[in-house]
C-alpha cells in the first residue's frame, strides 16, 4: 500500500505491508521497522523500532488530525494511485465570510450593512454555554451584507456576514 | 436520615451528589431536560423524571415541576449542587414550605448573604474586613460616577446577584463608565434576572482565596481551611488548589475565624464558601460568601479527608458535626483543573458536540469527578464544564507532577476542550514557584505558546497516518467497517469461543 501523507506542509510517501501481523514501511524511500496495534478505534499502539507510541486519531469535519502525546498534526492522506487529486483552493483576497464558531444564537449585531471595520472589531455577539462571544471582522473593509438577525439561532459554520 | 434525595441540577455535580447518596444507602432521583436524557445522571440515578425543555427556565430553574417531582417521588430532601437554584431563597423557602428538606442554609440565611450588597451591611456590623465602595446598589450613572470619583479608579462594577463573573466589569477610566455599567446592568439582567450592580475598588494582580466553612443546625461552626483561586479566565475559575501557597498557620486561623463569624452572623448553617481577596501585603477583604457547595470543593475534601456531600447531607438531616475545630488537619496538597467544552485554538469558543473519544486517567492520587461518557453529545444550552481533574499529593511539586503525568494519559476527542491549556500552566515556570494572582492566566496566554514542532513526533504521526489508512481506519467514510478490524468491540466471539473451550476440557 502506498501513500502520500502531507503533514506539517511537508509531503512524505510510505509504503506499507502487512502479512500476517508483521508490518514493513518505507519511509521516503527508508526502511523503518513499524509493528502497530489497533488497541480500540482511533487508538494506535504504535513500535517505531522498540520505542513504543500511542496515537490516536480524531476526524474533525472532513479532517483527520493525529494526537502524538500532546501534539496534534492534521494529516492528508492520498492515494497517490488514485486519479482524485483534491485541488486546494488557495488564500484569496475579496470577500471574506463572518462565520459562527459554534452553534449558538445571535443576541446582537454591531455592525451594520455599510459600515466600515478594521481588522478585530466587533461584527455580532454569539451566546452558546452561557457565554456571550464577540465575532469579529477578519479583515479591514466594509460591512456588505448582514445575514442574521438578532435572535437568531444559527449552526457552527452559518454565515453571519460578509466583509469586503 | 433521608430515605430519597432529589438532586436539582444535572453533569458532573448531579452524579458527584447520586454518588454520595449511593455510599448513603440513599435511593437519588433525578431531572433532565429534553436535551439530557441521554446524561450521565439520568444514566447512574435510581429514578428519573423529564421536566421539560432545554432552556433551563423552563426546566432547571422551573421551582414548580421540581418541587412537582419531589411529591411524585416521595422524595424527603433536596439537594440543589451548585449554579441553577442552588442560591435562590425563593427556592430554599418553597422547598421548606412543601416539607421537602433543602440542603443547604436556610431562605433568611441565603437571602442576607445572595445579595452581595446586603451580605455587606451585615458583615459590616460583624466587623469583617471590606474593600471600599458602596454597600448598595447604584440608583444612576450619576451616582455611580460620583461614587467611583470618591474611591478613585480604577473601580469594579459588580452584579449584586451576581457569580461566577457575570455582570462584572473593570472599569480604567471615567470615559468608560457608562458603556461598563450598561454593560454589566444587562448582562446581570440576563443571567440572574436582576440588574442590580454596585461598585468596588479594584484591587490590582490579587490573589482569590476562599474558606470553606460547615455549619450543623445546632449552632457548631468549623473552618476546613482555604482553596486558592487565583487562576481565573475573564472572572471564570480555571483551577484551584488547596492549601494556598501563600497562607500560612496564623493567616489560615485568622481567615478562618472571620469565616465562622460571618456565617455566624448571618446564621448560616451547612456548607458554605467566605470568599476574599488577598493584595500583595497579604491583607484578605471581604468578598462574598457563596451558600452552596462549590465547583471545588474536592480539593478540601482531599485535603481534609472529609467529604462535603455526605456532611452536607448528614447536617441536612439534623446531625450534630462529627468534629470540632481541632479534629480539622490539613494534608498534602490538591490541584483541580475544570475541563471544559471549549477551544484553546479558537480564544476559547465553547465547542459543544459529539464526545467521539474519552481516555480518562486514573492512578495514584488522581480523582476525575466527570459529568461525561464515550458517544454523549454535550448540549448547546449549559455550562460548558464537562469534568473536573483533581491531582493529589505529599505536596505542591508530587500534586503538579501527578497532574502532568495525568494530563498526559487524558485524551477528549471529537470536541475540543481546554485540557491543553492545563498542560501548559502545568510546565509554566511561575505556576511552578507559586506566583499567582488573578491577572496569571492572562498574562501566560499573552506570551507566544512555544509551538516548535517536534520533528521527531510529526514522523511518528506520518508513520501513523499510514497505518491507520492500510487498516482503513483513516477516513470517515471508512470508520464504518471499523469493528471488523478492531479486536475490542469484536471481543465477544472470542470470549465465547473461550468459555466453549475451557467447558469443553
Amino acid at each position: 500500500m502506498l501513500y502520500d501523507i502531507t503533514i506539517d506542509g511537508k509531503s512524505h510517501r510510505i509504503e506499507l505491508n502487512r502479512t500476517e501481523n508483521r508490518w514493513t514501511c518505507r519511509l521516503d524511500g527508508r526502511e523503518v521497522e513499524v509493528d502497530a496495534v489497533l488497541a480500540r478505534a482511533d487508538v494506535l499502539s504504535l513500535r517505531i523500532g522498540n520505542m513504543a507510541h500511542e496515537v490516536k486519531a480524531e476526524h474533525v469535519g472532513g479532517e483527520l488530525h493525529l494526537w502524538v502525546g500532546s501534539a496534534r498534526f492534521a494529516v492528508d492522506v492520498r492515494d497517490p494511485r488514485s486519479l482524485r487529486g483534491r485541488s486546494r483552493s488557495g488564500d484569496h483576497h475579496g470577500p471574506k465570510k463572518i462565520t459562527a464558531p459554534m452553534p449558538g444564537k445571535v443576541v446582537r449585531l454591531i455592525a451594520r450593512e455599510g459600515d466600515q471595520v478594521e481588522l478585530g472589531d466587533g461584527v455580532a455577539v454569539v451566546e452558546a454555554m452561557k457565554m456571550q462571544n464577540e465575532i469579529r471582522a477578519p479583515k479591514k473593509g466594509t460591512i456588505q451584507k448582514i445575514l442574521v438577525t438578532e435572535g437568531a439561532a444559527v449552526n457552527a459554520g452559518d454565515v453571519l456576514a460578509i466583509v469586503d | 436520615m433521608f430515605k430519597k434525595i432529589l438532586i436539582a441540577n444535572r453533569g458532573e455535580i448531579a452524579v458527584r451528589i447520586i454518588r454520595a447518596c449511593h455510599e448513603m444507602g440513599i435511593a437519588a432521583v433525578v431531572v433532565y431536560s429534553d436535551v439530557d436524557r441521554a446524561s450521565l445522571h439520568v444514566r447512574k440515578a435510581d429514578e428519573a423524571y423529564p421536566i421539560g425543555a432545554a432552556a433551563a427556565t423552563e426546566s432547571y430553574l422551573n421551582i414548580q415541576k421540581i418541587l412537582d417531582v419531589a411529591a411524585r417521588s416521595g422524595a424527603d430532601a433536596v439537594h440543589p449542587g451548585y449554579g441553577f437554584l442552588s442560591e435562590n431563597a425563593r427556592f430554599a423557602q418553597a422547598c421548606s414550605d412543601a416539607s421537602v428538606k433543602f440542603i443547604g442554609p436556610t431562605a433568611a440565611a441565603m437571602e442576607a448573604m445572595g445579595s452581595k450588597t446586603r451580605a455587606r451591611q451585615a458583615m459590616e456590623k460583624a466587623g469583617v474586613p471590606f474593600v471600599p465602595g458602596t454597600s448598595r446598589g447604584l440608583d444612576s450613572f450619576e451616582q455611580a460616577a460620583q461614587v467611583a470619583e470618591k474611591i478613585g479608579y480604577p473601580i469594579m462594577l459588580k452584579a449584586a446577584a451576581g457569580g461566577g463573573g457575570k455582570g462584572m466589569r473593570l472599569v480604567h477610566a471615567p470615559d468608560q463608565l457608562k458603556s461598563s455599567l450598561e454593560a454589566a446592568r444587562s448582562e446581570a439582567e440576563r443571567s440572574f434576572g436582576d440588574s442590580e450592580v454596585y461598585v468596588e475598588k479594584a484591587i490590582l494582580d490579587p490573589r482569590h482565596i476562599e474558606m470553606q466553612i460547615l455549619a450543623d443546625e445546632h449552632g457548631n461552626t468549623v473552618y476546613l481551611g482555604e482553596r486558592e483561586c487565583s487562576l481565573q479566565r475573564r472572572h471564570q475559575k480555571v483551577m484551584e488548589e488547596a492549601p494556598s501557597p501563600i497562607v500560612d498557620a496564623d493567616m489560615r486561623r485568622r481567615m478562618g475565624e472571620v469565616a465562622v463569624r460571618v456565617a455566624q452572623a448571618a446564621k448560616y448553617t451547612n456548607a458554605g464558601t467566605v470568599e476574599f481577596l488577598v493584595d500583595r501585603e497579604k491583607n484578605f477583604y471581604f468578598l462574598e460568601m457563596n451558600t452552596r457547595l462549590q465547583v471545588e470543593h474536592p480539593v478540601t475534601e482531599l485535603i481534609t479527608g472529609l467529604d462535603l456531600v455526605l456532611l452536607q447531607i448528614r447536617i441536612a438531616a439534623g446531625e450534630k458535626l462529627p468534629l470540632t475545630q481541632e479534629d480539622i488537619h490539613i494534608r498534602g496538597h490538591a490541584i483541580e483543573c475544570r475541563t471544559y467544552a471549549e477551544d484553546p485554538g479558537n480564544n476559547y469558543f465553547p465547542s459543544p458536540g459529539r464526545i467521539a473519544l474519552l481516555l480518562e486517567p486514573s492512578g495514584p492520587g488522581i480523582r476525575c469527578d466527570s459529568g461525561i461518557y464515550e458517544g454523549w453529545n454535550v448540549p448547546i444550552d449549559y455550562d460548558p464544564l464537562l469534568a473536573k481533574l483533581i491531582g493529589y499529593g505529599a505536596d505542591r511539586e508530587q500534586a503538579i507532577a501527578r497532574l502532568t503525568r495525568a494530563l498526559d494519559e487524558y485524551f477528549v476527542g471529537g470536541i475540543k476542550t481546554n485540557i491543553s491549556l492545563f498542560r501548559r500552566i502545568m510546565g509554566d515556570p511561575e505556576f511552578r514557584a507559586a506566583k499567582l494572582d488573578t491577572g496569571f492566566l492572562d498574562r501566560m496566554l499573552t506570551r507566544p505558546e512555544d509551538k516548535r514542532a517536534d520533528s521527531k513526533a510529526a514522523e511518528i504521526a506520518t508513520i501513523a497516518a499510514g497505518v491507520f489508512a492500510a487498516l482503513g481506519s483513516s477516513s470517515p467514510a471508512a470508520r464504518g467497517n471499523q469493528a471488523e478490524r478492531n479486536p475490542v468491540p469484536n471481543s465477544d466471539s472470542r470470549w465465547k469461543s473461550a468459555s466453549r473451550q475451557e467447558a469443553l476440557r
